[in-house]
């Protein structure tokens, strides 16, 4: 059994062999060919995964940490002491993630094959998101800082290129789906700046960035210790394993060492110039991870990108930018628990935002008209959440969290990628049946929810299944949502009450409104796209999606059922003992240090759901079928109670408008003025055309007058000249008559014999 | 002493008028044979300086010098008649000032 560890590269060269079939011989293989491919990628991932969960069970839950073969040692800097390996930590919150990013994965590239059917780059979609299994479970598996930076930045490029996947679309649409995938890119960076500077300081401060090190456990929590007795052996063994590795010189990973250092107090780090506590430190590094938390988990202020992102193909918006890739920033202070538990401010923070995110993007989801906008916009504020319970404290909730969300966002997204497919199938249907008459070639929005309506007839599994995501999304018991949700809710209010924590009660007010919200938009949402009857020709003629696609959904669903029941509270009648209590937190336990159980609550957990239900009842008030069948406008647009809020909701608060304003524009008109003053005045008039260009050229005419034509030409021409003229003269000489060369030659030959008779001539004349 | 002997100054002085008259001949004559014999003229000159020379020192020297150049004349006088019969095969004419093609 010991071995099933052993496979864990295999998570990430599984899918690396799938791309690369898919790379280099998709073009051959055919639709079917490159859906195999991809999917047994994924699929074989997950068998991995689950068999790494066996392992961990059998190993009483003790983590750990395999080498990829091949790469071994990733940097090493012996002079400095610096070793990075390329290793793979297996412990309950790693193999949590690759679970969820498997399994829901798998289900994404089997609804993909059905829903990117007849695509152009049909392989190459299935490349990408190979690709991105590839980065998203480095990510997640990886034993250091610097593996979950490589899959960060990795799921990022995969984010890019899936986001502007159809960069070619006619009239402009392309132009913005690409301007879409920059948008995340650059929004992203910043976040990545604040994550890389947050890294290089955890370096500084701790000399390493692994988590663990190799056969080293986790201290668990002090006060957890004494509290709580169910493994009295656990604690103190591995707190004494822990001093021997301390006693023998052997370095700790980054979380033990700060957990030791902060047990004794008084540790200072040190800077050069100055010197700072671990604990001033630590807040510094958490803000630091918050800022790439905010930008990768789409959190204010960086959160723009995600509502955008949804230009992708829907598979993508369900994969990446709502199951697994967003909430890479949740895993990634989870695991960063240590140092969050001892940053106070940072929590505080953290809550504030994460809880007015929530807020704010369920406000914001209400006035959209695209269905899925709805969903993104509903997936910032369900990432909140999980944010806010990250700031409470509540690591397990945000897990939970996390889990149940991936299963009913996932479900949702598919379902809207469903519903687009069939109402565009009926779009296309009318073309191809021209019914003569009006023209086709208006543009035809098939994710407008205006256009919709009475969608559950004509696609019966896909509404089920959507109901029930949105049952799960909106915290109704028993589907998942209600568990997760409930949890964090608890969890932020016991931090109010019991540690007298204004982000307690903060957290607690803002999640509980958002909740409400959700519930709202949810319900409005359903009412639009499946209520009432179909309000265009395409909708009316929309057909369900093939068995591709309506299988995930159904899956989906029932772990969208089933999802909440990983995590009962202790204290739940029935349910409790019928499937455990705190399973998810007691698991997660034995790698997040911090994590703890939170109990249950039964008049929060009713008051959490009438006000959902009164939510959904209120919304399906408002949208009853007599406003559907007739809808142009939101009756919240047409009343003057709400037509403000319905307008500032539906601009989305104004939030792109602000950041061109404060961001974009001067951004802009600082590159402009750069680009005027710097490089064409400086670089280009003054540096390149009269320094360089300028020079050169007075060189040269220096060159060439005198020198080259004064002097070398004339010379050359003037010797040619003078051989052209006597050659002239010369050429008069051969005439053409015997009698003149037989003359020449006589006067030759006299020439030669008075040269001869010269000394005798001498003679006689008698010189 | 026997008959007076002639002068060896008259023999080199007739050889120099041949040879004038050799040379003129070359020079001023159009028809190639008569430039031909002008030649023979100017090289019989110089056989009679030869035969000359060696009377007037005893020596056979100078004659057996002639013998070479009527050998030589005598080739000279094959190979030039046949080009002039060659030359005039194509030209149709002997006249030299006529044979300047090498001038173009």
């Amino acid at each position: 059994m010991e071995t099933y560890f052993d496979l864990v590269p295999l998570i990430v060269i599984l899918p690396g062999i799938g791309l690369l079939i898919n790379l280099f011989a998709g073009k051959y293989l055919g639709e079917k060919g490159v859906g195999i491919v991809a999917v047994g990628a994924s699929v074989s991932a997950f068998i991995v995964s689950v068999l790494l969960w066996i392992a961990l069970v059998d190993a009483d839950y003790e983590p750990a940490v395999v080498n990829m073969p091949l790469l071994g040692t990733w940097i090493r800097i012996p002079s400095a002491g610096i070793e990075i390996p390329w290793q793979f930590r297996v412990d309950t919150l790693s193999v949590t993630m690759m679970l969820i990013v498997t399994g829901v994965g798998s289900l994404i590239h089997l609804y993909a094959v059905g829903y990117m059917h007849g695509d152009e780059r049909f392989p190459r979609f299935f490349v990408y998101l190979n690709l991105f299994l590839v980065f998203m479970l480095t990510l997640v598996g990886g034993n250091n800082f610097l593996m979950m930076f490589v899959g960060w930045e990795g799921v990022g490029l995969c984010s890019f290129l899936l986001i502007g996947f159809w960069f070619d679309k006619p009239r402009g649409e392309g132009w913005k789906n690409s301007n879409a995938a920059r948008k995340a890119f650059i929004a992203n960076r910043v976040g990545d700046f604040g994550l890389v500077v947050g890294l290089l300081l955890t370096f500084w401060t701790f000399g390493t960035l692994d988590y663990y090190k190799p056969g080293e456990e986790p201290i668990p929590a002090a006060e957890h210790a004494e509290a709580e007795t169910e493994e009295p052996v656990f604690a103190p063994e591995v707190e004494t394993e822990a001093a021997e590795e301390e006693a023998l010189g052997g370095q700790l990973g980054v979380f033990n060492q700060a957990h030791l250092w902060l047990e004794e107090g008084g540790h200072q780090v040190n800077f050069g110039l100055f010197s700072m506590s671990l604990e001033a430190t630590l807040t510094i590094i958490t803000l630091l991870f918050l800022l790439g938390a905010t930008g990768k988990s789409a959190q204010i202020p960086l959160f723009v990108w995600l509502p955008d992102a949804m230009a992708g193909p829907t598979p993508v918006s369900a994969l990446i930018h709502a199951a697994t890739m967003v909430t890479a920033g949740v895993y990634m202070m989870v695991r960063s628990n240590v140092f969050f538990h001892a940053a106070d401010a940072t929590s505080f923070v953290v809550t504030v935002i994460g809880a007015t995110t929530a807020l704010m993007a369920g406000f914001i989801a209400m006035g959209q008209w695209d269905i899925k906008k709805v969903l993104a916009y509903s997936t910032v504020s369900q990432l909140g959440f999980m944010v806010a319970a990250v700031g409470v404290g509540a690591y397990a909730a945000a897990m939970f969290h996390l889990a149940t969300h991936a299963f009913f966002k996932a479900l949702l997204f598919l379902g809207s990628g469903s519903v687009i497919h069939g109402v565009e199938h009926g779009h296309h249907h009318l073309h191809s049946h021209g019914s003569g008459g009006h023209h086709h070639d208006e543009p035809f929005d098939a994710q407008d929810m205006r256009n919709m309506g009475g969608l559950r007839h004509r696609m019966p599994i896909t509404y089920w299944t959507y109901l029930i995501g949105t049952l799960a999304l909106a915290g109704i018991i028993p589907f998942a949502g209600f568990w997760s949700k409930d949890e964090i809710l608890l969890d932020s209010l016991r931090l109010g009450t019991e540690q007298g924590r204004l982000d307690g009660y903060y957290g607690f007010v803002l999640l509980l409104i958002a909740a409400g919200f959700t519930a709202f938009y949810m319900t409005r949402q359903v009412a639009l796209v499946f209520w009432g009857e179909p309000r265009t020709e395409a909708a009316a003629h929309a057909s369900e999606s093939s068995p591709t696609m309506t299988i995930p959904l159904i899956v989906l669903a029932v772990l969208s059922v089933i999802g909440g029941f990983m995590n009962v509270p202790d204290g739940f009648p029935v349910l409790g003992s019928l499937f455990g209590v705190h399973q998810l937190t007691s698991w997660l336990e034995h790698s997040v240090v911090y994590a703890h159980a939170g109990s249950f609550n039964a008049l929060l957990a009713v008051i959490a759901v009438v006000i959902a239900l009164a939510a959904i009842y209120g919304g399906r008030l408002i949208y009853s079928d007599r406003v559907l069948s007739g809808l142009k406008r939101d009756p919240l647009e047409t009343d003057p109670r709400t037509s403000r809020a319905f307008a500032l909701a539906n601009a989305r608060l104004y939030w792109d408008e602000f950041y061109d304003r404060t961001f974009v524009r001067p951004y802009r008109a600082a590159a402009w003025w750069l680009a005027d003053k710097l490089d064409w005045g400086f670089w280009h008039d003054f540096v390149h055309e009269r320094l360089i260009y300028g020079t050169f050229q007075g060189l040269t005419n220096l060159l060439t007058e005198p020198v080259d034509r004064g002097l070398i030409d004339r010379t050359f021409n003037g010797v040619a000249e003078v051989i052209r003229a006597t050659a002239a003269r010369l050429r008069t000489v051969q005439t053409g008559y015997v009698r003149v060369y037989a003359l020449s030659v006589l006067f030759g030959t006299l020439l030669v014999m008075l040269l001869i008779l010269f000394p005798v001539l001498r003679d006689l004349l008698g010189m | 002493m026997e008959a007076p002997e002639v002068a060896t100054e008259l023999f080199v002085l007739l050889s120099a008028i041949l040879f004038a008259l050799g040379t003129l001949g070359v020079l001023l004559r159009r028809n190639a044979i008569l430039v031909f014999m002008s030649i023979e003229l100017m090289l019989n000159a110089a056989n009679l300086a030869l035969a000359a020379f060696a009377r007037q020192w005893g020596n056979l020297d100078g004659q057996v010098l002639i013998f070479f150049v009527m050998t030589i004349a005598a080739a000279e006088v094959a190979i030039g008649l046949a080009l002039i019969v060659a030359i005039f095969r194509t030209k149709k004419s002997i006249n030299i000032d006529e044979l300047h093609l090498f001038k173009h």
